[in-house]
């Protein structure tokens, strides 16, 4: 089986993409190989006028490359030579006597788009499942086939920098508004026209490409000191979103002003180079590793054992129960039942659901009737009337253990046998929430994180009486509606809120301490946090803060740990965070401003900030330290899910790779080290886990390679 | 006493259900009659665990149409979430529409071409098509054939600022041109009902709405409608009046015939916006679901005379046939559904039935069809409280009297009602006694 399939039509050959036995087209070397060879033929046969490149795929032309490749090359030097082979091959086409036409259908991302930009001519289909995107900036690399040189030169550079910079994707209607494709033409005719544009190209009449730029980028890009303004100006904005820690924005920066400075040449061979170092520092290996446990997550261990699902019921219409409706009826198709205490609570929930998609409307990316069918797959109730056909019932109630009980025998007497229970809590253990149930088998965790249509994590928790067939549903419920699962075993807070609350915890023994609001959350996003953790308080609620301290103290003051109280006395004092619009900060004014009067608190409005090292370290390290022990205590499977989940979840500094990745690349032994100067300095809870301790002394590490 | 015709597939109602029914101008004014299709469709499948894909059918009454869903029951099944490989057609024949919606299914279903139909019905009068004057039109619609700008004046060419003032369509007969009111009164006089006896029909009628709305016994039928876009809630219908009294109703003064005329606003039934919905299954089909259906849906008829003279007469002529094909007498039933669209319309067919006069000269039989009890009568309110969205009154009448026959313990329930054109139908429900 081949990789290309070649066809004559017409004087043209048509190129068809069809990776043998894959969903999707990758660039791999094999397929680079066939290509260099029909290169050749094409140069030296007469008939042929010139070459179509489509795909053989279903609403995919090439996914980019492979990149497994990148797995098996780790130095830089390496690297550079897998950009440079691929280099010249679209130097090829490009230099070729006769015209390439690429005839896009489906997605069109990184090393697929930077192929397309090589051809002289690019048609696509005005379909919404045509997109394009250069996204190598999420695995912390660069553009590595001429992307950084030809997309710039074709639409401009501050729209190629936008792209380039962010990974986001381009559709169809605004890949011809920009330029980036000649023709949209609708899927049945698009080979037929890309062998009507062969013949164009062939012909006599030289086909010219209007600048779709503005006046303004014109201007601004047409001149050096425009664009070293448009440079310097890029570069800011990049330190300031990441804060230094990814270094390929910079390199794509970089690629792009050495290619304007010394031409297109020099700026392809340049681009290798950076390509080639960009992919082998530690943060593209992490955002790698990160790539690939993603990939893995959505495959179900246990696809075996799934039941079928069609409706699901959720309990509690707020910002949790809307949110899983949200993604249940948009992304998975299930039917839902939305269930509150009243009709009125649970109309809300449904309204919510009705408002995002009316914003769809607006936006003209669906129609009003496509709302319509979707909001009409809920239904507000205030019953469990109808609840019989519910495949599984997710709670999303308070956290109230007592609550949580009697919510499983009201909807064990409402549904039938093969119904699962899930329970959405964020710390109370499952299998206290299980007791006394009829079913306890058909009981499971499913930990949404919030706001839920942003949130990629499910935390499925299984306890030891959890069937199979319900943990595989279960999983098969998160893939559907998007997320990325990890599954973990029962004790409290799980994995996540267990990582969670020590970190929250040492934040505020910090500001205790006399610490300023605005340090913590300043050095955290240093560290690499989206949010730091006074701001994250406030976006959960105190209360919710208050609660998971509450749940997990025991767990901790059992290892000598010191719980700050504090969260609980802010809500007594009426500090509940965002929900009530004061907190850490105060959200009634326009401008998001630290609480002072949080601070009568914490002794007093004169604050003194730490050590920035210290107290970056005391926190994260809480979160590293307490991964461990969930590893040492079964909780956790497997570093990957550990990884996983605190990136998806709570947002711990992607380039790092995770808790386990992260301990691997500091050094076990040294983290140990730094753990124990903080138990001698700050108290006990700083005591590393066992399984640092030993793997440290046998020199052990968590993953085999980086 | 009676021998039901055999057929090899009998047609059983499993559930049946509505949106509350508002009067027009309130709180649907912004939906389309397609949007309360798709609610009432939507309310009724919730209630179901049944595979969507495995209804062959969805039949939806509609009069006032919307030119942009001139096939509403499509639209709407699609907005509710019913697959795109079930069709749908919608029915109209003015007041019965509904009523045709369920026969259609019930004769697919005994024809053995169906076993699951969705029979519903809907209607808004709060946004009916409101059209230019002929001229205009004519000289718009010519003008998709210009080209240059300047040929675009000529849309305005020869026409006076009568031509521009909008086209309200009344509710009246094409045929003869006479509005429902003034035939109505006209009939009630023809059948001796007096104003005194109108208004107190009317009363009864409120008055037992909103008895049972606030007893309950309508909570079975009646869905919760949620509104976009502030999702407010609507439980229950809105035009029925507690406090109506004869006095009250006594003071308003003629609508149609003036100044002698016995027809007002009070008792006859006021605009509404509704929808309806209603599960039609083979029995057998309904049975090995687990489905306990509410109702056999037996021998129907439809009926249709002079337009002019007996308008609204239909359910006289109905009535008799359809007991004579199952071979019963007014004695056998016990619950009477009988569409309200004026009380001297109701009183009329009351007192024709009772008539061995009409009988003789109308039905060809000897004797009167007899006197139709009034405590067995729309117990629940009817047309004239409840409200009446046109296309949607049908599933309502044959939901309310199935669910009277379970609630009474009765074994026959007679639905019948009027419509313009001077049309009419009947049909025989049984209880569903389950074995």
């Amino acid at each position: 089986m081949s990789y290309l399939d070649i066809t004559i039509k017409d004087s043209v050959a048509i190129l068809t993409l069809d990776k043998p036995g894959e969903k999707v087209n990758t660039l791999d070397e094999s397929m680079m190989e066939e290509f260099s060879s029909f290169l050749d033929k094409l140069e030296k046969d007469s008939e042929l006028k010139g070459a179509v490149l489509i795909s053989g795929k279903e609403n995919n032309f090439i996914a980019g490359a492979d990149i497994e490749m990148f797995k098996a090359r780790e130095t830089a030097e390496e690297l550079e030579q897998l950009s440079k082979n691929g280099h010249a091959i679209l130097n090829k086409i490009e230099t070729s006597s006769k015209p390439f036409v690429v005839a896009i259908h489906g997605s069109c991302m990184g090393g697929g788009l930077e192929l397309s930009l090589a051809c002289d001519y690019r048609i696509a289909t005005n379909h919404s499942k045509t997109m394009m995107a250069l996204p190598e900036v999420k695995l912390g690399v660069i553009p590595g086939t001429g992307g950084t040189q030809r997309l710039p030169r074709l639409i401009g550079i501050q729209k190629a920098l936008g792209y380039m910079l962010t990974g986001g994707n381009i559709f169809a209607k605004k890949a011809k508004h920009i330029g980036l494709v000649d023709e949209l033409i609708h899927k049945d005719a698009l080979e037929e026209a890309a062998i009507k544009a062969v013949h164009k190209l062939s012909g006599s009449n030289s086909f010219k490409r209007k600048d779709k730029r503005s006046l303004v980028e014109k201007v601004l890009e047409g001149n050096p000191v425009g664009r070293s303004i448009i440079f310097s100006q890029a570069k800011k904005k990049t330190l300031v979103q990441t804060k230094g820690n990814y270094p390929a924005p910079l390199m794509i920066l970089d690629a792009v002003k050495y290619g304007y400075q010394k031409g297109l040449q020099k700026g392809l061979e340049n681009e290798t180079r950076l390509f080639g170092k960009a992919g082998a520092t530690s943060e593209s290996r992490a955002l790698v590793n990160l790539f690939f446990g993603i990939t893995d997550a959505k495959r179900n261990p246990l696809a075996d054992n799934i039941k079928p699902i069609s409706t699901i019921g959720i309990l509690g219409a707020g910002l949790m129960g809307s949110g899983i409706t949200d993604v249940s009826i948009n992304k998975a198709g299930y039917s839902v039942l939305l269930k509150d205490q009243t009709v009125e609570a649970a109309a809300k929930g449904e309204q919510v659901i009705w408002n995002a998609l009316n914003q769809k409307v607006k936006k003209r990316i669906i129609t009003p009737f496509e709302r319509d069918r979707l909001s009409s797959k809920v239904t507000g109730t205030d019953s469990y009337e109808s609840f019989e056909k519910a495949d599984v019932v997710i709670e999303a109630v308070f956290e109230d253990l007592e609550l949580k009980q009697r919510i499983v025998a009201q909807v064990e007497k409402a549904t039938g046998d093969h119904c699962i229970f899930a329970s959405n809590t964020s710390s109370l253990p499952i299998s206290e929430i299980a007791k006394g149930a009829k079913r306890p088998e058909n009981i499971i965790g499913m930990h949404y994180f919030s706001p839920v249509q942003k949130m990629p994590l499910l935390e499925i928790i299984t306890t030891p009486q959890t069937a199979d067939w319900v943990t595989a549903t279960a999983y098969e419920i998160g893939v559907k509606q998007g997320k990325t699962v990890i599954v973990v075993n029962d004790g409290p807070g799980f994995y996540t809120t267990r990582i969670l609350a020590p970190y929250m915890n040492e934040a505020l023994l910090l500001l205790e301490e006399g610490a300023s609001i605005e340090f913590l959350d300043k050095i955290m996003k240093k560290f690499g946090y989206p949010v730091g953790p006074m701001a994250l308080l406030d976006e959960v609620g105190m209360d919710v803060g208050a609660h998971v301290g509450e749940t997990m103290a025991p767990v901790f003051n059992a290892r000598g740990g010191k719980s700050s109280t504090k969260a609980k006395e802010l809500i007594d004092a009426g500090y509940r965070g965002r929900k009530n619009t004061k907190g850490m900060y105060s959200y009634s004014g326009k401008k998001k401003e630290v609480n002072a009067e949080v601070y009568s608190f914490f002794g007093g409005t004169s604050r003194t900030n730490p050590d920035t090292e210290t107290a970056q370290l005391r926190m994260a390290l809480m979160t590293v330290n307490e991964a461990a022990y969930c590893l040492e205590e079964n909780i956790l499977k497997s570093p990957t899910d550990g990884d996983l989940g605190a990136i998806l979840g709570l947002g711990f500094p992607p380039f790092t790779g995770g808790p386990f990745r992260y301990l691997d690349q500091v050094g076990i032994q040294s983290t140990v080290d730094r753990l124990n100067e903080f138990t001698e300095k700050f108290g006990p809870r700083f005591k590393p886990a066992s399984i640092l301790t030993e793997y440290a002394k046998e020199g052990k590490r968590f993953y085999a390679t980086d | 006493m009676n021998t039901p015709k055999e057929y090899p597939f009998i047609p059983v109602l499993v559930d049946g259900i509505r949106i509350p029914f508002l009067k027009s101008g309130t709180n649907y004014y912004n939906l389309m009659a397609y949007d309360l299709g798709r609610m009432a469709i939507q309310g009724l499948l919730v209630r179901s665990d049944l595979a969507l894909e495995s209804i062959d059918r969805v039949i939806m009454g509609n009069v006032i149409q919307e030119v942009r869903t001139s096939n509403v029951a499509r639209e709407s099944a699609l907005g509710a979430g019913i697959p795109n490989t079930v069709p749908a057609f919608t029915t109209s024949m003015a007041c019965i529409s509904s009523n045709q919606a369920i026969t259609s299914g019930v004769d697919l279903i005994r024809s053995g071409q169906a076993k699951i139909i969705l029979a519903a019905g809907t209607e808004t009068m709060s946004d009916i098509p409101v059209r230019f004057k002929k001229k205009f039109r004519q000289n718009v619609l010519a003008a998709r054939k210009y080209k240059s700008p300047i040929e675009f004046l000529k849309v305005f060419k020869g026409l006076g600022v009568k031509d521009f003032l909008p086209e309200l369509p009344a509710i009246a007969e094409f045929s003869t041109g006479e509005t429902m009111g003034q035939s109505a009164d006209r009939m009630s006089a023809r059948f001796g009902a007096s104003r005194k006896d109108q208004d107190e029909f009317a009363m009864r009628s409120h008055h037992l709405a909103a008895k049972a709305t606030n007893e309950g016994l309508l909570d079975q039928e009646i869905i919760t409608a949620k509104i976009p876009p502030k999702f407010n809630i609507v439980e229950h219908d809105n035009g029925f009046r507690d406090d109506t009294t004869l006095e009250k109703l006594g003071k308003l003064r003629p609508a149609f015939v003036k100044p002698h005329g016995t027809i007002t606003a009070g008792n006859a039934s006021f605009l509404t916006d509704g929808a309806s919905a209603c599960f039609i299954m083979e029995e057998q089909t309904a049975l090995s679901l687990g489905l306990t259906p509410k109702a056999y849906l037996r021998e129907y008829n439809y009926v249709s005379q002079d337009p002019g003279e007996e308008l609204l007469l239909g359910p006289a002529y109905a009535t008799p046939k359809v007991l004579d094909s199952m071979e019963l007498t007014l004695e056998n039933i016990d619950v009477f559904e009988l569409h309200e669209a004026f009380a001297g319309q109701v009183l009329s067919v009351l007192n024709a039935l009772d008539s061995d006069d009409f009988a003789k000269k109308s039905l060809n039989r000897d004797k009167k069809v007899g006197l139709i009890p009034m405590d067995k009568l729309n117990t629940l309110g009817g047309s004239l409280s409840l409200g009446h969205p046109f296309g949607a009154t049908g599933v309502r009448l044959v939901t309310t009297a199935a669910n009277r026959l379970q609630r009474e313990d009765g074994k026959y329930a007679l639905v019948s009602a009027c419509a313009a054109g001077g049309q009419g139908h009947a049909i025989i429900l049984e209880r569903y006694e389950v074995k």
